[in-house]
């Protein structure tokens, strides 16, 4: 296989997208929001319980590219039991990752699991597969549960 | 056009063919390209990218106003390839094709013009489930303006349009049925003429977005009977920003123009102005004059390989991949009815179309992936999205083989 392709499909990636983490609705979420890309489709739910400034729960559910579900599933994992301060962090380091490849000040190493979501910036047409999870997760945090739009 | 020319009758020569596309020639992420999504745009033959050069090079100059001898060049051309068009699809007269920059535009111009004096509170407009975005959305803006109600004609599983359920739906509040000639998602190539009749008998007028049919059939806008057609010259391997609304003269007569500006005008006085004549009310403001003559050379290209030897070699390769993909395990097509244009719509097992996409590209496989602007379509399907390989008359077997191969290694990747 090619190795952009390698890069871009890891086996992690393919796991998290065959059985994805946290592909529910959490008990007790208070807190949601959709994102959609109306390019192609693809829709997502995230899910948050959150108890004060800490996120305690989170789910996703939807249907997407093996990207996008992987990125969503990753995210989940990633994030719980962590403050909505750690929760924006993240995102703009993989933002940062995902979107500027090599040229980011982000070490893809110190993103634990999520590194494997560094093949994406070869792919320009796929970093909004990768970060659809991310900003609808932004806009259930914000509270505003606005439907987010990557368009 | 001289490899075109000396084409013998008969098969289509489709190497020959390829050499007058120089965009073919490319490699692309180190395999040669293997360009799959012509219903999204087609490629130009060079006589195309010479004839619009040729016109920025020698003849630029504005149309209907000069009295210089570049004015009256660029206006012999343009109207040249409006006869030129007019003679593609048949229409009894050359004032009844209009350029616009696509079928978009001429869908909307249908709807805002002819629709807004025409539909009232209460009305219906009927569309059918297969219909593109922009043969479902400038009707639906109407209606929502007009307080009238958009009906919609439903398709069998195979993506068969159902006739007997859509002249059901023709009724007394009828103002005007809306169809795709060929869908763009599924292939499905329409009763055109058939319907029309029906339509007709109950005095319902019928346009057609004719984007999807021009490039593989030969339309003749009278045996089909319609009232308007709308199609896109970059499907028709001209360049893109022109299009064309054809109407009867008798419709377009009834029409108030669109948009005000200079050209579709008699005369202006503050107080009143009078409107041009036919086609120029519909065509305000300097047209796409290179994109005009652009497509009356793409029309050249078509009409000297001949649509019926287009269509036979289409149809082939439609067989072809059809079994071809039928052979990859856990391939599902999208879109079987017994008449089809050359649109290979599938799935592949739970692979998302768009990895599919992006495996495929990297293969040098171009192929459109999503929902195809049939959103609509994709909802009654029961899928978020397929993945779509369109042929078109400069493809062979061998690019079948190629998507194919790229198939597998997508099963691969996804295990």
């Amino acid at each position: 296989m090619k190795s952009e392709l390698r890069d871009l499909y890891q086996e992690v990636v393919i796991d998290h997208s065959k059985k994805p983490r946290n592909f529910r609705k959490p008990e007790g979420a208070n807190r949601t929001a959709e994102g959609i890309n109306p390019l192609c489709g693809d829709e997502i739910t995230v899910y948050l319980k959150l108890s004060g400034d800490v996120i305690e729960d989170i789910g996703f559910q939807g249907a997407g590219c093996a990207i996008s579900k992987a990125s969503a599933s990753l995210m989940t994992a990633a994030l719980k039991n962590k403050t909505k301060a750690e929760a924006e962090a993240l995102f703009e380091r993989v933002h940062s990752m995902v979107s500027e490849g090599p040229k980011s000040k982000v070490d893809p190493e110190e993103l634990g699991k999520l590194a494997v979501l560094s093949g994406v910036w070869e792919f320009p047409a796929r970093v909004k597969c990768a970060t659809l999870a991310w900003h609808t997760l932004r806009s259930a945090l914000d509270g505003s549960g606005a439907p987010v739009s990557t368009e | 056009m001289r490899a075109l020319r000396d084409q013998v009758p008969g098969r289509l020569d489709v190497e020959r063919v390829r050499r007058d596309f120089p965009i073919l020639q490319q490699r692309v992420h180190g395999r040669p390209l293997v360009y799959l999504d012509s219903a999204a745009t087609s490629q130009k033959p060079r006589s195309v990218i010479d004839a619009v050069a040729r016109y920025y090079l020698e003849d630029n100059s504005n149309v209907h106003r000069g009295v210089h001898l570049l004015s009256e060049r660029a206006t012999q051309a343009y109207e040249a390839a409006r006869e030129k068009v007019r003679r593609f699809v048949n229409a009894a007269h050359a004032h009844e094709i209009v350029f616009v920059r696509g079928t978009t535009e001429a869908i909307n111009l249908v709807a805002q013009t002819w629709g807004r004096t025409h539909v009232r509170v209460g009305d219906e407009i009927v569309i059918t489930v297969m219909e593109h975005h922009s043969n479902i959305v400038p009707w639906q803006m109407l209606c929502e303006e007009k307080g009238a109600v958009l009906r919609v004609a439903p398709m069998d599983d195979d993506g068969t349009l159902l006739v007997d359920e859509l002249e059901r739906l023709i009724g007394p509040r009828t103002r005007l049925l809306a169809l795709g000639h060929v869908s763009n998602a599924l292939g499905t190539i329409n009763p055109v003429r058939r319907i029309v009749e029906l339509a007709h008998q109950r005095k319902v007028p019928v346009l057609v977005d004719g984007a999807q049919a021009v490039p593989h059939l030969a339309v003749d806008v009278q045996a089909l009977g319609c009232d308007f057609y709308a199609f896109s010259g970059h499907k028709l391997f001209g360049p893109t920003g022109i299009g064309v609304l054809y109407g009867r003269s008798e419709l377009l007569e009834q029409t108030p123009p669109w948009q005000g500006g200079g050209d579709m005008i008699s005369s202006v006085t503050f107080e009143k102005t009078t409107y041009n004549k036919l086609p120029h009310k519909f065509e305000a403001g300097t047209p796409d004059i290179a994109g005009a003559i652009g497509l009356g050379a793409a029309i050249d290209y078509v009409s000297a390989l001949g649509l019926p030897r287009i269509a036979a070699h289409e149809h082939d390769l439609l067989s072809y991949g059809t079994e071809a993909l039928r052979k990859v395990p856990g391939l599902r097509l999208i879109g079987t009815a017994k008449d089809k244009a050359s649109v290979l719509s599938f799935l592949l097992g739970d692979v998302h179309p768009h990895d599919i996409g992006t495996v495929l590209d990297r293969e040098g496989v171009a192929i459109r992936t999503g929902h195809h602007c049939a959103q609509p379509l994709m909802r009654r399907l029961g899928v978020a999205a397929t993945a779509r390989a369109s042929l078109a008359f400069y493809n062979r077997r061998e690019d079948v083989d190629a998507l194919v191969s790229g198939l597998h290694k997508v099963r691969e990747v996804f295990g």
